[in-house]
């Protein structure tokens, strides 16, 4: 589904990402973890052409990104990121829509569209629909953020931190759903996030990113025992955070 | 002497002239409007030409009015004496309040909206009229307000170089130093600024509600 091959990517400060290289296969879901700084936001940037790699290239559905039409690719890709960026003089109808509208279905289409994806977020679409962004609470913002990217049903979804902003109660919840959502609908995701635990949870797959270099790639059963030294890091905080 | 109570004509005169001062505003505004939205828009995507543009409006408005005027009237072409020269220099000191604020407007638009609008799959244009500038709109409006505003005090000088408005008023009141005269021309005018700052205010709290 996606390809990075050999990709580099340097904005003049210094290599963001190095010689990277890794395969997404239709139907998982690939965590990029990493700390901040270490690549995976360029990395996911690059997927939708929003960032283009420096050297190396890469392939969604076997096309190289520097063939796809840009609007063509991004409109079928899902992209969800931490502030959501849901359009604040939009309804949340007006949000979920704004990519079928984009793509010119018709009203009736939409509006049935923008029902069927609030109540697959459990936001009951007739208390939600006509809802501006600033009434609604942040856990109900990123379902809408979700909800927005599902809404045109691209094989493709790319989150950046999505839940990085919520308390930890509606965090778990939320991917949770996210989970059993993908896999329902037969989703490919590259997810990124900084947090060892919400890879456990979600990804099928985890790609550890460390000064722009892939260390790790393992399922996460594998990753918790992996001998790679930040790999091994990551695990041991989680540890000392539970231990009693 | 001339009595004062009672001036035949006067009433006729006031509105003649209002009308004639409201039209140089409009005409000034639009031009203005005209250049410095899409200049507003342009210096907001391109950082490389907004210091130039800032500096050179910014430059425009320090020169006193009456200078400006007198400047351009030796002027081929743009220059001379009347309503068209007039307008030039409205145009002149419009251009910075609704430059900057369109700028300001766009720039201010949050980055996370913005990228998202894109990756959404937003042609340039889309999110241009979709997303920043509605977002831009109050903004745009404030500056387009404080244009107004100005533009109507500013106009009322033009008529030194005999563009007629208000300030003829004033001005032939100035010079018989007679008051009633000169309230004759600032009254209406003031009126006319108060009323373009309370309708564009009530549109621009209507349009960030």
């Amino acid at each position: 589904m996606v390809s990075f091959r050999d990709v580099s990517y340097d904005a003049g400060g210094g290599a963001v990402l190095r010689n990277f290289t890794l395969d997404v296969k239709t139907g998982e879901t690939v965590a990029l973890l990493g700390a901040s700084g270490a690549g995976k936001t360029t990395a996911l940037k690059m997927v939708n052409a929003l960032v283009m790699p420096s050297s190396g290239g890469v392939l969604v559905e076997g096309r190289n990104t520097r063939e796809w039409d840009p609007i063509r690719l991004r409109r079928r890709t899902g992209y969800v990121i931490q502030e959501t960026g849901l359009f604040p003089h939009y309804t949340v109808a007006g949000n979920i829509g704004l990519v079928p509208r984009l793509e010119g279905w018709p009203a009736d289409r939409i509006r049935a569209r923008v029902d069927e994806m609030l109540e697959l977020v459990s936001l009951p679409p007739g208390e939600f629909r006509h809802r501006l962004p600033r009434q609604l609470s942040g856990g109900q913002r990123q379902r809408v953020g979700v909800a927005r990217a599902l809404a045109a049903d691209p094989p493709l979804l790319l989150l950046d931190e999505p839940f990085g902003a919520l308390d930890p109660l509606t965090r778990a919840a939320l991917q949770r759903e996210f989970v059993t959502l993908t896999r329902r609908l037969g989703k490919t995701a590259l997810f990124v996030t900084h947090d060892l635990r919400e890879a456990l949870r979600v990804a099928s797959r985890i790609a550890l990113l460390i000064d722009g270099r892939l260390e790790v790639l393992a399922s996460p059963g594998e990753f918790v025992d992996s001998p790679n030294e930040g790999a091994r890091a990551l695990v041991e905080s989680l540890e000392w955070r539970l231990a009693p | 002497m001339e009595t004062r109570p009672v001036r035949p004509g006067l009433a006729a005169e006031i509105a003649a002239l209002t009308g004639q001062h409201l039209m140089l505003v409009l005409i000034a505004l639009a031009a203005a409007s005209a250049i410095a939205l899409p200049a507003g828009i342009y210096i907001a995507r391109h950082p490389r030409y907004r210091a130039a543009a800032l500096a050179f409006t910014n430059i425009v408005q320090t020169v006193p009015s009456l200078a400006l005027f007198g400047f351009l009237i030796p002027l081929p072409l743009i220059g001379g004496i009347g309503q068209r020269t007039a307008i030039i220099v409205l145009v002149m000191y419009a251009l910075l309040p609704i430059l900057r604020n369109t700028m300001t407007g766009i720039l201010q638009v949050d980055a996370a909206v913005r990228e998202s609008a894109l990756a959404m799959g937003m042609t340039g244009r889309q999110l241009l009229r979709e997303v920043e500038l509605p977002l831009a709109a109050p903004t745009i409006l404030a500056g387009l307000r404080i244009a107004a505003v100005t533009t109507i005090g500013t106009a009322t000088i033009a008529a030194a170089i005999g563009a007629g408005g208000l300030g003829v008023f004033i001005f032939r009141g100035i010079a018989t130093v007679d008051s009633a005269l000169l309230l004759a021309g600032a009254a209406p005018a003031a009126l006319l600024a108060i009323t373009a700052d309370g309708v564009l205010e009530w549109f621009e709290r209507k349009l960030s509600r």
